[in-house]
């Protein structure tokens, strides 16, 4: 398993321009919004968190047609379903490595993006803790809808048609912790839903793998 | 065993001893590759049984797949990662003449020389069964010579081979089920 990671990384390594492209998009997107609203620091401060959530689920899904469109047309998704480990087993390894090359990222550069979008600094924690857990859960979910897409035609569409209705609970309840003076029911409401998505999406994912390389 | 709605083969029965090999024949669409897969546990059977030492190969698939090394028709190489980093075993290269490429990034190969890196990979696995989908395809003459080598080696040690292929392949002692 950690191979398989390693291998991964690798390959988002030697393909750095994917990788840094989401984080562009996350960049360039989120900086169109003081450009269209103008720059006063009440309207943005009061779509800042919003604007950062839509944006880094939105750029989070960029590399996401490609986790196992790349596997899937060289013939590599037969030999990691031939490497030892479960179905499920290698969505979980794949979900991890998005996690790493994608979500980590945007989650390290949402801090500077909310601070420009007029955010008051003592609500920026708060923004990146339920980031956390809503990058995770983009990479859970996006991984299995990867997965059920894959070999599909029109896959790149229909995938983000299947993640992002999907993630609204998420968007919701991850927007209600920034904004709410009581963070702590929403943000124990995204504990639960990554802890239901932890076991059960790689495990969809898994039997969706399996039923495209058949 | 089905593809999709279509019925692909029915009746097939074989056996491969330690050390023997099985060599597929047919014509193109009779199921060689669909065989390979159901055998790799890639694709389920519609009905019957595939036993390893007498037991039910296909009930656990991550343990059936370490008994495997899987040859498809694509070759599964990474461009972006070099001969090396897909196969780090030295003796495994050697065998297929790839020694010196060892630092070369895969995309400079050409289709035959990926080809024998995929074979390379199926060498350094040191699995006991073999499953190879048109091993020779884009292979040269000395390259397929070089092959019968490999083969006669894995099978010397007590390993074993299924094969489709329309080209001879040097499988002496091969038994051939024709799809």
């Amino acid at each position: 398993m950690r191979r398989l990671l390693a291998r991964e990384l690798r390959l988002a390594w030697r393909h750095a321009s994917d990788t840094a492209a989401a984080l562009l998009f996350f960049v360039i997107a989120a900086t169109l919004f003081p450009f269209a609203l103008g720059p006063d620091a009440r309207t943005l401060s009061a779509i800042a968190p919003g604007v950062v959530w839509v944006c880094a689920l939105l750029a989070a899904l960029l590399p996401l047609d490609r986790l196992f469109g790349a596997d899937f047309e060289d013939g590599s998704l037969d030999l990691l379903l031939l490497s030892g480990l479960s179905a499920g087993g290698v969505a979980a390894m794949k979900t991890l490595a998005h996690w790493l090359t994608t979500g980590l990222p945007l989650l390290l550069i949402a801090a500077p993006l909310a601070v420009m979008l007029r955010m008051p600094a003592e609500a920026v924690p708060m923004l990146l803790l339920t980031l956390l857990p809503g990058t995770m859960l983009l990479s859970l979910l996006g991984t299995m809808a990867g997965a059920i897409t894959l070999g599909a035609r029109r896959s790149a569409v229909l995938m983000p048609l299947i993640t992002l209705p999907l993630m609204i609970p998420v968007l919701i309840f991850g927007c209600a912790a920034v904004t709410s003076p009581h963070p702590e029911a929403p943000l124990l409401m995204l504990a639960a839903m990554l802890v239901l998505a932890l076991p059960l999406a790689p495990l969809a994912g898994g039997a969706a793998l399996r039923a495209a390389a058949e | 065993m089905f593809r999709g709605e279509r019925l692909v083969f029915r009746d097939v029965g074989f056996a491969v001893p330690a050390g023997g090999a099985l060599l597929l024949r047919g014509p193109n669409g009779a199921g060689k590759s669909s065989l390979l897969r159901a055998v790799a546990g890639l694709t389920p059977l519609a009905a019957g049984r595939l036993l390893w030492n007498g037991e039910n190969a296909l009930d656990d698939l991550p343990t059936h797949a370490k008994r495997i090394a899987w040859l498809g028709h694509l070759d599964a190489v990474k461009l972006a990662l070099s001969v090396g980093e897909h196969v780090a075993d030295a003796a495994a290269l050697a065998a297929v003449g790839l020694e010196s490429f060892r630092d070369l990034p895969a995309k400079l190969l050409s289709a035959g020389q990926k080809r024998r890196l995929a074979l390379a990979r199926v060498i350094a696995s040191k699995a006991p069964l073999w499953l190879l989908d048109e091993p020779t395809n884009g292979l040269d003459t000395r390259s397929i010579a070089m092959l019968g080598a490999v083969f006669a080696r894995h099978m010397q040690g007590g390993g074993m081979i299924i094969a489709s292929t329309h080209t001879p392949l040097e499988l002496p002692e091969a038994g051939i089920l024709n799809l």
